[in-house]
Parts: C-alpha cells; sequence; structure tokens
C-alpha cells in the first residue's frame, strides 16, 4: 500500500514544479488537499493557465468518488465523538479505504480497536504522501524536462477503475465517459471531463434503474 | 486568483466531500438515487480522463500502435487488470511507455 504511494507522491512533487508552482505551494497542497490524483489535475490545469473556478470545479467533480468512502464509513464511525469522526474523514483516500476495506472483508479487526487500526493506516498513508511529496519537490528541479511524469496521472486511474468494472452496467458507464471525453477533447481546460462525467453517470443511473 | 486561495479552496470543498455521509449518518438522510448515481462516479470521471490522454496525445486522434501512450495503457489495463496493484501498473505503463518511445 504505502510503497505504490511514494512514487507517485515523488512524481506529483517534480510534476508541481515542472507546471510553474512554488515549493511551499506545492508542499502545502499535500497537507491541505492531501488527494494525489486532484493534486496532479490542479497542477495540470494550473500550468495551463485554467481560470480558479474551472480548477475548483473539476477538483471537486474528481474527488466527488471520496462521498461514496464517507457513506461506507458512515455508519462504523457514528457513535464516535466529532474529532475523530473529522479526523477520520480528513484521512479518507482512495488508499485508506482500500485498506480499510480489504481488512473488513477478511474480518482480522475487532471493532473495539477498529479505529485505531483506521488511523494508524491513514497516518502511514499521509506521512508517506507528505515526505515523498517533500523529495520530489527536492529532486524535481534536476529531472529532465522531457520525462513524461504526467503519464503516471493516466496510469494510476487505470490501476483504480479497471479492478471497478466488474459488470455491463459499469462497462456501459466508461464507455459513455470515453467516447464523450474523446468527442469534447477539443474544448480548453479539459472542460469536457465535466460533461463526459456526467454522460456517464446518467447512463449508469438509468440503466440500473431500468434493470431495477 | 492566488495559487494559495485556490489551493484552499479545492481542500475545503475535497474535505466536504469527505465529511459528507460522516456527518449526516444519524441525522440527514441522502436521496437514494443521489446514493445510486455516486456508485458511478469513480468509473465516469477517471475514465473520462484516462481516454482523452492515450487516444489523442497530441490532441487529434491517434489509433496506431505507434501511437507509446495508447500500447502503454493497454498494457496498463491488462496489469492493472490481474495484478489489481497501482505500483505494478505505473511500474510496466512506464516500462511500455519507454520502450515504445
Amino acid at each position: 500500500m504505502l510503497v505504490g504511494v511514494i512514487p507517485f507522491g515523488m512524481i506529483y512533487g517534480a510534476l508541481a514544479l515542472s507546471q510553474g508552482l512554488n515549493p511551499a505551494a506545492a508542499l502545502a497542497m499535500s497537507t491541505i488537499l492531501f488527494a494525489g490524483s486532484a493534486q496532479f489535475l490542479f497542477c495540470q490545469l494550473f500550468g495551463v493557465g485554467a481560470p480558479g473556478l474551472v480548477i475548483v470545479a473539476e477538483v471537486g467533480l474528481l474527488n466527488l468518488r471520496h462521498a461514496l468512502y464517507s457513506a461506507a464509513l458512515a455508519p462504523q464511525i457514528v457513535h464516535l465523538p466529532w474529532r475523530w469522526k473529522l479526523a477520520l474523514a480528513y484521512l479518507l483516500t482512495d488508499e485508506a479505504y482500500a485498506t480499510i476495506a480489504r481488512r473488513e472483508a477478511s474480518g482480522a479487526v475487532s471493532s473495539l480497536h477498529w479505529r485505531w487500526f483506521y488511523l494508524g493506516a491513514g497516518l502511514g498513508l499521509w506521512g508517506s504522501w507528505q515526505l515523498s511529496t517533500a523529495v520530489g519537490v527536492l529532486l524535481g528541479a534536476r529531472l529532465p524536462a522531457d520525462w513524461p511524469l504526467d503519464f503516471a496521472l493516466p496510469l494510476t486511474f487505470i490501476a483504480i477503475v479497471v479492478p471497478l468494472i466488474r459488470n455491463r452496467t459499469l462497462l456501459a458507464v466508461a464507455a459513455v465517459s470515453g467516447c464523450v471525453a474523446l468527442l469534447l477533447a477539443g474544448l480548453p481546460f479539459k472542460l469536457g471531463l465535466l460533461v463526459a462525467a456526467l454522460a456517464g453517470m446518467t447512463i449508469g443511473w438509468r440503466l440500473a434503474g431500468s434493470l431495477r | 486568483m492566488s495559487v494559495w486561495l485556490l489551493i484552499v479552496l479545492c481542500g475545503v470543498v475535497t474535505f466536504a466531500i469527505r465529511l459528507s455521509f460522516i456527518a449526516a449518518e444519524g441525522t440527514f438522510t441522502f436521496p437514494p438515487g443521489f446514493r445510486r448515481l455516486l456508485t458511478f462516479v469513480p468509473v465516469a470521471t477517471l475514465t473520462a480522463l484516462v481516454i482523452p490522454d492515450l487516444l489523442m496525445p497530441q490532441g487529434t486522434l491517434w489509433l496506431a500502435w505507434d501511437n507509446a501512450r495508447l500500447t502503454a495503457g493497454l498494457a496498463a489495463i491488462a496489469i492493472a487488470a490481474i495484478t489489481r496493484s497501482v505500483l505494478w501498473t505505473l511500474v510496466g505503463g512506464f516500462v511500455v511507455l519507454w520502450i515504445g518511445s
């Protein structure tokens, strides 16, 4: 788990500098946003001079999937004090969610220790992300400019999406959003992403509704 | 907009999304249709970002084996399906991209 985060964090740090972010902002983003793929998208949009509202809207859309993780986690921590809820929400990432989901499936954690297990996993990921980002920022200036670091983003998304496509409805969602994204790829600042994702979600919603 | 304000805004939006269901549990119920819509969010958003990167690396459709990003992406899809590992998908994808370009 941690092993996958470290190269990604280093690539992010280097990419952020190459897209014109200053080192302090690149590091602060890892703390404030703490969402690897959204940080990549932020840098790419910032690098091409996208308007601020477009950046916030696209980062929000990309992170909307975390609401799904929030919904999965909510019933288990409903009885915890607010300071726990706020901390665990802040630490909620793709990787943290994958860790809990896997551990839960194996039934290895008692409910008493569960929160500590989750906090430990979350803080481990958090620390690795901050450190690897810092290493990337330090090394970034020395990397050759023609290294295709930006390709880490599609590769990471492929690694997340492929295992998720478990049925024909989800395959249709992927096909529709992929095709619409291609058709609208000419729009500036990746704005086609907003339309394509909404089209895919609508198709999924309609297909799932008609099946039930 | 300054880069700092942008980072804070993105951070607030992201934190609000992560807190949404955790904060609402027990007091407020989201409509069931919203939950159903959410299940499609990861596949819809991530695929919409990936496909143009692979098929249009230079802005126009490039459907050929010498499109190194396309071949690397196809290899990554196969690796992700088999290993389900982010690390191996990254390593394999970059190796194929490096060989192809």
